[in-house]
C-alpha cells in the first residue's frame, strides 16, 4: 500500500438483519485527499461513514486509520485518534451557545483540571473555527436561535476545532438554499486545503463544482473511482443514476 | 455583568435571612423543623444536578440519603452504648456486635463512610448502568427498585438494622444533649452551613466546563460521543455527586431529626423529593433548593390541618407543573420578569441557559 494513505478499507462487510448493506467494500483515501462520495439511496454510503465511526460494527473486514485498526472501538475514542464526522440531520446544542459548542469540540485535548474550570475568554482553536465558518457576530447566542445552515456550519466549524485529521461530512448542503450550498463549498475548499476530508453528497451540482476524486457506492460495493468527469462518463454510474437496463444503454 | 451581581446578593440575603434572622425570629421547635427542611434541600441539590442539568432521573436517592443517615445512627448508637451492645440488638437477641457495625464505633471512619459508600455504590451502579447506555425511563425504574430493596433489606435484618424502626433514641451527639436547644441551633448552622457550600460548589461545576458537557450529554448523549469525550463517565460522576449530597443529608437528617427508618428512604420519600425539585425548578439549583425546603413546609403545614390530603395535593401539584410549567416555580418567575421588562418597553434579555439563573 502507498506510504501516504491515511484510511485503508479492506474487505468491509455490514449486515443489517440477513441483509447487506456493504458487501466486500475496498476503499483507499490518500492524507490530504479530498474524496465525494456518491450513489443512489441505499448504496451504503452513511453505512460506510458509520463504520469508520464506530456507530455500527462490521460483520468482516478492516478498516485501518494511519496504521490503527478501528473495528471494535468505541466511538469517543475513534474521535480521539483523530477523526471527525458530522451528521445528516445536525445536531448542534441548543442550550450552549455557538462559542460553547465550538468549546466543548475543542476540549477533548486540553489536561482534565482545564474542564472544571469555568470558560474565561475564547481559545485559539475556537476562534479560528469561528473566523471559518463565519459565525462571529453569533458566537454569544445559543445554537437554538441558529438557521439550518448555520448550524451546519457550526458543526464544521466544531469538526475543525476538534484538529482531527479526517473529516466526514454525511450530505453537508442537504436542504440548503442555493447560497448557502455556494457558502458551504468555499468552506469545504478551504478546510480541504489542511485536512483529509470524505464528502458523501447526494447534489450532483455540488458535486460539479466542488469535487475532484469520486468514489460510486451502488448495492454496497464500489462500482466506480476516479475523476469527476471519468466517473460522471461512465456508463454503469449513468446505469444506476437513471435507472436504465444494461440493454437499453447499449 | 448584572445578572452575576444580582446572584451574589441573593445568595448573601438568603445567606443572612438563614444564618441570622432564622434563628433569632423563630421559636426553637420551627427552627428545628426547618433544619430537617434544609436537609432535604441538600438531597434535593443533587437531584437538580443529575436530574435537571444531567437528565438522570433518579428516583432512589433515598438509598444514598440512607446510606448516609446509617453510616451515622451506627456510629452515634455505638458511641451512646459504650462497649455494650446498642439497645435494639439487646432485644433482637443479638449477642455479639455483627462486623459491619464495628468499624462505625470510629467516628472518622463512620464520616468518611457517610460519602464514601454513597460515592461507591454509585459509581458501580453508574459503571454497570451508563456503560450499556441505559437511560431514560430504564435508568428511573432501576433506580426506584433499588430504594425498593433497600427497604426490604433494612426492615427484614432486624437485628442488623432496628429493622421497621429504624436506628433513634440518642443520648449523645458528638458530647452534647440532643434535646438541648443548643445542641439544635448548632446543628440548624452546621446545616444551613453545608448546604451554602455545597450550593456554591454545584454552582461553580454547572458553570464550568464539565457543566456545560453534562448538559449537552443530556441534550445530546450520541452526539457528545462524537466530540471525544464519554458520556458514561460524565454521568457517572455527575451521579456520584449527587449520591454523595443525599449521603450528607442523611447524616446530618439523623441528629437533626433523631431518627433514620426505612419509612424516611424508601420509594415515597425518594419520589417526594423528585417531586419538590420539579416544583422548584429543576433546571436551576436554586429551584431545587427552594422546592424541597417550600414543599416540606408545606407538608408539615398540611399535615398539621388535614393528615392525610398531602399526598393528593402533592400530586396534584406535581402533574399540573409537569404539563403546564416544567420549568417549575423558578420558570415562572423568569416568564414574569420577562414579561414585566416587555411592558416596560425594555427589551427582554437575551434567553440564556436556564441553570444560569443565579442564587
Amino acid at each position: 500500500m502507498s506510504e501516504q494513505s491515511l484510511l485503508e478499507i479492506r474487505g468491509l462487510e455490514v449486515v443489517f438483519d440477513g441483509f447487506k448493506a456493504l458487501g466486500g467494500v475496498d476503499l483507499t483515501v490518500a492524507a490530504g485527499e479530498l474524496r465525494f462520495l456518491i450513489g443512489p439511496n441505499g448504496a451504503g454510503k452513511t453505512t460506510l461513514i458509520d463504520v469508520i465511526t464506530g456507530l455500527t460494527r462490521p460483520a468482516a473486514g478492516t478498516v485501518r486509520f494511519a496504521g490503527t485498526e478501528l473495528a471494535g472501538r468505541p466511538e469517543h475514542k475513534i474521535v480521539r485518534l483523530g477523526i471527525g464526522r458530522t451528521f445528516q440531520t445536525s445536531v448542534v446544542f441548543e442550550e450552549l451557545t455557538v462559542v460553547e459548542n465550538l468549546d466543548l469540540a475543542a476540549g477533548f485535548r486540553r489536561p482534565l483540571p482545564t474542564l472544571l474550570r469555568q470558560r474565561r475568554g475564547v481559545s485559539d482553536e475556537v476562534a479560528a473555527a469561528l473566523d471559518t465558518i463565519g459565525l462571529g457576530d453569533l458566537a454569544d447566542r445559543p445554537a437554538g436561535v441558529l438557521s439550518h445552515g448555520q448550524r451546519q456550519w457550526l458543526e464544521i466549524g466544531m469538526l475543525v476545532a476538534q484538529r482531527p485529521r479526517l473529516l466526514l461530512l454525511d450530505e453537508p448542503v442537504a436542504g440548503m438554499s442555493g447560497d448557502e450550498r455556494e457558502r458551504t463549498g468555499e468552506l469545504l475548499t478551504e478546510i480541504a486545503r489542511d485536512h483529509t476530508v470524505i464528502v458523501v453528497e447526494h447534489d450532483m451540482e455540488f458535486l460539479r463544482r466542488y469535487a475532484s476524486q469520486v468514489t460510486v457506492l451502488h448495492e454496497g460495493r464500489v462500482l466506480v473511482e476516479g475523476d469527476v468527469a471519468a466517473v460522471q462518463s461512465d456508463p454503469r454510474v449513468q446505469e444506476v443514476y437513471l435507472g436504465r437496463t444494461r440493454e437499453e444503454a447499449a | 455583568m448584572s445578572d452575576r451581581l444580582r446572584g451574589y446578593a441573593l445568595f448573601a440575603s438568603i445567606s443572612l435571612l438563614l444564618l441570622v434572622v432564622a434563628p433569632l425570629a423563630l421559636p426553637a421547635f420551627r427552627l428545628d423543623e426547618l433544619a430537617k427542611y434544609l436537609c432535604f434541600a441538600i438531597a434535593a441539590l443533587g437531584i437538580g444536578l443529575a436530574w435537571g442539568q444531567g437528565g438522570m432521573l433518579t428516583l432512589g436517592q433515598g438509598v444514598f440519603f440512607g446510606l448516609g443517615g446509617y453510616a451515622m445512627a451506627m456510629y452515634l448508637k455505638l458511641h451512646d452504648a459504650g462497649g455494650d451492645l446498642p439497645d435494639f440488638m439487646v432485644w433482637s437477641g443479638v449477642e455479639h456486635l455483627p462486623a459491619l457495625w464495628k468499624p462505625f464505633g470510629n467516628v472518622g471512619i463512620a464520616l468518611a463512610a457517610v460519602v464514601a459508600v454513597s460515592v461507591a455504590i454509585a459509581v458501580v451502579l453508574g459503571v454497570l448502568v451508563f456503560r450499556q447506555r441505559v437511560r431514560g425511563a430504564y435508568f428511573a425504574i432501576l433506580t426506584q427498585a433499588l430504594a425498593a430493596a433497600f427497604v426490604i433489606l433494612l426492615v427484614g435484618q432486624q437485628g442488623l438494622t432496628g429493622g421497621t424502626n429504624g436506628l433513634t433514641n440518642f443520648y449523645d451527639v458528638f458530647g452534647r444533649d440532643p434535646e438541648a436547644e443548643g445542641t439544635q441551633r448548632t446543628l440548624y448552622f452546621v446545616t444551613a452551613i453545608v448546604l451554602g457550600v455545597l450550593y456554591l460548589g454545584a454552582r461553580q461545576l454547572v458553570k464550568s466546563r464539565f457543566g456545560r458537557l453534562l448538559v449537552a450529554v443530556r441534550d445530546g448523549e450520541d452526539r457528545v460521543r462524537f466530540l471525544g469525550y464519554n458520556p458514561a463517565t460524565v454521568k457517572t460522576v455527575t451521579f456520584a455527586i449527587s449520591a454523595a449530597m443525599a449521603g450528607l443529608a442523611g447524616a446530618l437528617f439523623v441528629p437533626v431529626v433523631g431518627i433514620i427508618s426505612p419509612s424516611l428512604l424508601g420509594v415515597v420519600p425518594s419520589l417526594e423529593l423528585v417531586v419538590a425539585v420539579a416544583v422548584g425548578g429543576r433546571y436551576a439549583l436554586a429551584g431545587a433548593v427552594l422546592g424541597a425546603v417550600v414543599m416540606n413546609y408545606a407538608k408539615t403545614s398540611f399535615s398539621e390541618q388535614w393528615a392525610g390530603g398531602w399526598l393528593y395535593l402533592e400530586g396534584a401539584l406535581f402533574i399540573l407543573v409537569m404539563t403546564l410549567a416544567p420549568k417549575g416555580a423558578v420558570g415562572l418567575y423568569e416568564q414574569a420578569r420577562d414579561a414585566l421588562a416587555r411592558r416596560r418597553g425594555v427589551p427582554a434579555p437575551a434567553p440564556t441557559a436556564p441553570q444560569e439563573v443565579a442564587a
